[in-house]
């Protein structure tokens, strides 16, 4: 039944995802990337639970890599994205 | 300890909402910044509620990895040339797919018991995060020109792709059946690895904006599905949103190049076609110096970048011809075409970077429609996005592809480093217009002696 449930969420985040994205003017569309790589970072709330937990040793490692990899992708995605925007300016 | 996960679940909540506002503040530049606070706001409420997790009992290797992880996002988002965002950006999308392969995988090895369900999409998830990450390798490695640029195809490719992908299914279902058994899980990574430079190889040159934008939505599936494998919301919302973007991206990119998603991935498989169309007219050079007599008397000049400008890095030579051209009464205007560059939006970064207003840059279809009423246009590194044969060669094989109509202005001084033809690998009719004048050279070059003509 949760599988049901999660299919539910997927189903309208997708239509959220659509709506607000096609707004995204095209000026936009690589700090959109970048910044759509930061959070696609969010693996890290996974990986969090899997370093910190006892699953052994194999697991603690890969969690590990995986927490190292996606605060990357969290800090630099937002840190490039920011940095870009800053750029854009009216006359 | 105590149980948190009612209160995990509703900061999640609040998290996700937060997401949300972020990208809808992303629809105009003056409130993007505020936006993308935001959603690194959301991020970072997510990750310090998830701390309170039952299973979290140690935080030694959290704080390490943390650590490690945001000294090497901050070294790389400081150090990266505005140039180079295309190969950052598949870089991160690389980093991503790593990072939900390696939850995928930890997942599957981590627990004994784990439901069919579970395992199956775990599955997926590591298929999807290999595959984005060699994926992204690939075109991080074709983008930096650490390897050819162009399709690499070889005989036989369609045939190892079929076999690769009953393989896969094949080792799914193995792993599904046998999790206990290590030998399927290194033959799943490794088939999917193989599938992702399988994928991108046949890609390349100005197709590249297409597989970024597939790569980026692949990363945020691949999280998508980690959050079934954990039955965790916020990872599938977050997830669901970059994978949406992705394929809104892509779509426009596609549609700009008149050309299916399909299409895209296996045009490397097609023969190409060669059009038999002969061209009348002859290729006229100028130098700088004529160029510069009509530039003065100009009164409306259109600069239509492409990606020969961010490979001479020509942006601050143009913005500083740009406001010689204004000083001298004339208006400037930027068109901006699609798939101009190596990704969505790149001409636009690199003219925000050398300080031209973003109300200067307009889309195609505004362009067009008054493009005659332009004095001069500029075509700085362009190429394909320029080319008149979309328009009026049937049979070219960029016949229907919506262009920048840059024939139709009075005059065109295309700065161009040689006669060698776009992308695309077609003559560009354009050159031989009695209308179009050719000026050779390095674009920075060329701007740059315009510059001093203006100065004296």
């Amino acid at each position: 039944m949760i599988a049901i449930y999660l299919v539910f969420i997927l189903m309208l985040s997708v239509f959220v995802g659509f709506e607000l994205i096609r707004k995204v003017p095209s000026t936009l569309h690589t700090p959109l990337m970048s910044g759509a790589n930061a959070i696609s970072g969010i693996t890290i709330i996974g990986a969090l639970s899997i370093a910190g937990g006892e699953f052994g040793q194999w697991s603690t490692l890969l969690g590990a890599l995986a927490v190292v990899l996606a605060t990357i992708n969290v800090v630099g995605g937002y840190l490039v994205t920011d940095r870009m925007l800053a750029m854009f300016k009216k006359r | 300890m105590k149980d948190f996960s009612l209160l995990i679940n509703a900061v999640y909540v609040v998290s996700a909402i937060l997401f949300i506002f972020g990208l809808k503040l992303l629809s105009h530049p003056s409130s993007a910044r505020k936006g993308n606070l935001l959603s690194a706001l959301a991020m970072f409420v997510a990750v310090v509620v998830t701390l309170l997790e039952q299973d979290i009992i140690s935080f030694d290797v959290i704080v390490a990895s943390i650590v490690i992880g945001s000294a090497i996002g901050v070294i790389a988002a400081k150090k990266v040339e505005m140039t180079a965002m295309p190969e950052l950006v598949s870089l991160f999308n690389g980093i991503g797919g790593l990072a939900s392969l390696a939850v995928a995988y930890a997942t599957i090895i981590g627990e004994t018991e784990l439901s069919v369900l579970v395992l199956i999409v775990s599955f997926v998830a590591l298929l999807i995060g290999a595959i984005t990450f060699s994926g992204s390798v690939i075109a991080w490695a074709k983008l930096s020109e650490r390897m050819v640029g162009r399709p690499i195809v070889f005989k036989g490719q369609a045939i190892v792709n079929f076999v690769l992908i009953i393989a896969i299914f094949l080792v799914g279902f193995l792993v599904v059946t046998q999790p206990e058994l290590s030998t399927w899980h290194y033959l799943a990574i490794g088939l999917s690895l193989l599938m992702g430079v399988m994928f991108v190889l046949p890609i390349g040159g100005a197709d590249m904006p297409v597989v970024i934008s597939l790569l980026n939505s692949y990363s945020g599936l691949a999280a998508c599905a980690v959050g079934f494998a954990l039955e965790n919301n916020l990872l599938i919302v977050a997830g669901a949103l970059v994978g949406a973007s992705g394929i809104i991206l892509t779509n426009i990119m596609c549609k700009a190049m008149n050309r299916s998603l399909v299409n895209v991935l296996t045009s490397g498989f097609q023969p190409v076609v060669t059009s038999e169309m002969k061209i009348e007219g002859e290729i006229t050079p100028l130098t700088p110096d004529d160029a510069y007599y009509v530039l003065e008397a100009a009164q409306s000049v259109l600069v239509i970048p492409g990606y020969g400008m961010a490979v001479a890095q020509a942006q601050h030579n143009m913005k500083e011809l740009q406001q010689l051209l204004e000083n001298n009464g004339a208006e400037v205007s930027y068109a901006i075409h699609p798939v101009a560059g190596r990704m969505p939006g790149h001409m636009n970064v690199l003219l925000a970077e050398a300080d031209v207003s973003y109300e200067q840059l307009f889309e195609m279809d505004e362009v067009n429609k008054r493009i005659e009423s332009f004095d001069v246009a500029l075509v700085i590194g362009a190429n394909d996005v320029v080319n008149p044969a979309a328009r009026e060669m049937k049979g070219s094989p960029i016949y229907g592809m919506p262009v920048i109509n840059a024939d139709l202005v009075k005059n065109v001084f295309v700065l161009k480093r040689g006669m060698a033809s776009g992308f695309a690998g077609i003559d560009n009719p354009l050159f031989f217009k009695s209308n179009c004048r050719m000026i050779f050279g390095d674009a920075k070059d060329t701007l740059g002696h315009l510059i001093r003509q203006f100065a004296d």
